[in-house]
């Protein structure tokens, strides 16, 4: 086994080029679960922590730009302000050990359906941008997340940041488990009240095969809203919270039922709904 | 095979290795530099017994590949103590009897170090928190917290 440690873009992309079978390495937190239990044996491995191109983030017209190696300790630190509900995920992933390694780039990589970033930055339509043999591209990331842990990453590319547009108004995150720490998400729910465009935001974890966006629901209360205040009936956010339910695919594992699961992702749009009125 | 030369500063001392890449940076610590405190729980980031610090921060030792870390500086349980006077953590841990077969131990210790540098150990409810990543089987939890917090108070 070899590993290459880059410490620019293109070195990395030369690296990968040289051994097209690499596995990329970032912060290790799910790749190397996977290789202490033989589940996987990389004959060649591109380390991605020294590449200046991914660390860091930036402020841009309208939004922000996350590099690939921004840790969750980074975004719990940095973020809070920009995007309070990714902070708020950050910090239930994992345990502070855990945080300290593992990445935006890792969690956008891997595509769990209970990838817990993922439901904020499918709400705010989050993009990618990958670096390739072909040069670069950006897509959605709801386009590029196609499955369970499967992405739209071509050969040789690399995650290199998440473009987040930056948008006004009150965020909550919201996580089902079954402790408060070091726990996999049952549900998870991100809200995001659109104050500019008048519009809610809403992504779904672990209640589908991806990272869910419930557009019926989204379109239903934008429009029940007295977004001068914001106010809403307990009518209409009762009615949100079925329809978010309804838009739930979920499955049975050890973790829950597909009953619970849904029904755990209604509770969530109510409360969030409610926090974010509060607020 | 491919041998990977590093180095390693680990509790003060250099260590030039010539490492597998595939070695984990808890494998490296405890069969090729010797030093078995940090101890191998469940090696898949569950467990915390594997915590040392890297360039002061903490870390699982298991989901790390060494070679990663060329000319980091490592501190685990071994290089706390100035000769016989150990780190006031480690006296805490004695007097509040926060252990009971010790086997967390190390990494409750360094993952407490941690967590003390960044500034998270204002009350129980927060020390709980931000200590989540060290599991202790015997459940010597109240006594782990109440260690801490004597250090905390401390500084
Ligand atoms: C004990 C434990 C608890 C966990 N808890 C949570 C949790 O609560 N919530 C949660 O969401 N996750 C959790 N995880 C999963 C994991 O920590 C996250 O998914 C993390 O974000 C992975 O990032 P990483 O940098 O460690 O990725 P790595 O393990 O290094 O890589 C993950 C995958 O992404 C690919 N990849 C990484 N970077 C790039 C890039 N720049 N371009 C293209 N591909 C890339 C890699 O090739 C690999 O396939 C947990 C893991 C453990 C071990
Ligand atoms: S051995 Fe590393 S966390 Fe358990
Ligand atoms: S003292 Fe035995 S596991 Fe903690």
């Amino acid at each position: 086994m070899t590993v290459a440690r880059p410490r620019t873009l293109a070195e990395a992309l030369g690296a990968l080029e040289a051994t097209p079978d690499a596995h990329l390495l970032a912060g290790g937190t799910d790749f190397m679960v996977e290789v202490n239990f033989g589940h996987r044996r990389p004959t060649d491995i591109v380390a991605l922590r020294r590449v200046v191109e991914l660390q860091g983030h930036e402020h841009a017209d309208g939004h922000v730009t996350l590099g690939a190696m921004l840790t969750y300790a980074e975004i719990e630190a940095d973020l809070a302000e920009d995007f309070p509900a990714l902070a708020a995920a950050g910090r239930t992933v994992g345990s502070p050990q855990i945080r300290n390694a593992g990445t935006i780039g890792g969690n956008v990589g891997t595509a769990s359906p209970a990838g817990d970033t993922l439901p904020l930055l499918v709400a705010l339509d989050a993009e990618v941008d990958l670096a390739g043999p072909e040069g670069t591209r950006t897509v959605a990331l709801d386009e590029f997340i196609t499955g369970p842990k499967r992405t739209d990453r071509r050969p040789g590319e690399i995650i290199t940041r998440v473009r987040v547009p930056r948008v006004t108004g009150p965020q909550q995150f919201l996580k089902i488990g079954t402790r408060n720490a070091m726990v996999i998400s049952i549900a998870c729910l991100a809200l995001v009240l659109d104050l500019d465009a008048r519009r809610v935001r809403c992504g779904l974890g672990s209640v589908g095969p991806r990272p869910l966006r419930p557009r019926a629901a989204e379109d239903f209360l934008s429009g029940e809203i007295d977004w001068d205040g914001p106010r809403a009936a307990p009518g209409a956010v009762r009615r949100f919270a079925e329809l978010v339910a309804e838009a739930c695919t979920p499955i049975t594992d050890q973790r829950g039922t597909a009953e619970y699961r849904r029904h755990a992702a209604g509770v969530l749009a109510r409360r969030a709904v409610e926090r974010s009125l509060q607020s | 095979m491919t041998r990977t030369e590093i180095t390693l500063s680990v509790n003060g001392c250099q260590h030039t290795l010539a490492l597998d890449p595939r070695v984990t940076l808890l494998d490296a610590l405890r069969e090729v530099i010797g030093l078995t405190g940090a101890k191998k729980g469940c090696d898949r980031g569950e467990c915390g017994t594997c915590t040392v610090l890297v360039d002061g921060r903490r870390v699982y030792a298991c989901l790390t590949l060494a070679v990663m870390h060329d000319g980091a500086t490592v501190t685990t349980v071994e290089g706390l103590a100035d000769g016989t006077d150990l780190h006031p953590l480690q006296q805490a841990f004695i007097s509040r009897d926060a252990l009971q077969c010790g086997f967390c131990t190390p990494g409750q210790i360094l993952s407490a170090i941690g967590l003390l540098a960044e500034g998270r150990a204002t009350s129980e409810q927060e020390i709980r928190e931000f200590m989540s990543g060290n599991l202790c089987r015997c459940g010597a939890y109240p006594n782990i917290v109440a260690a801490i917090r004597d250090v905390a108070g401390a500084q």
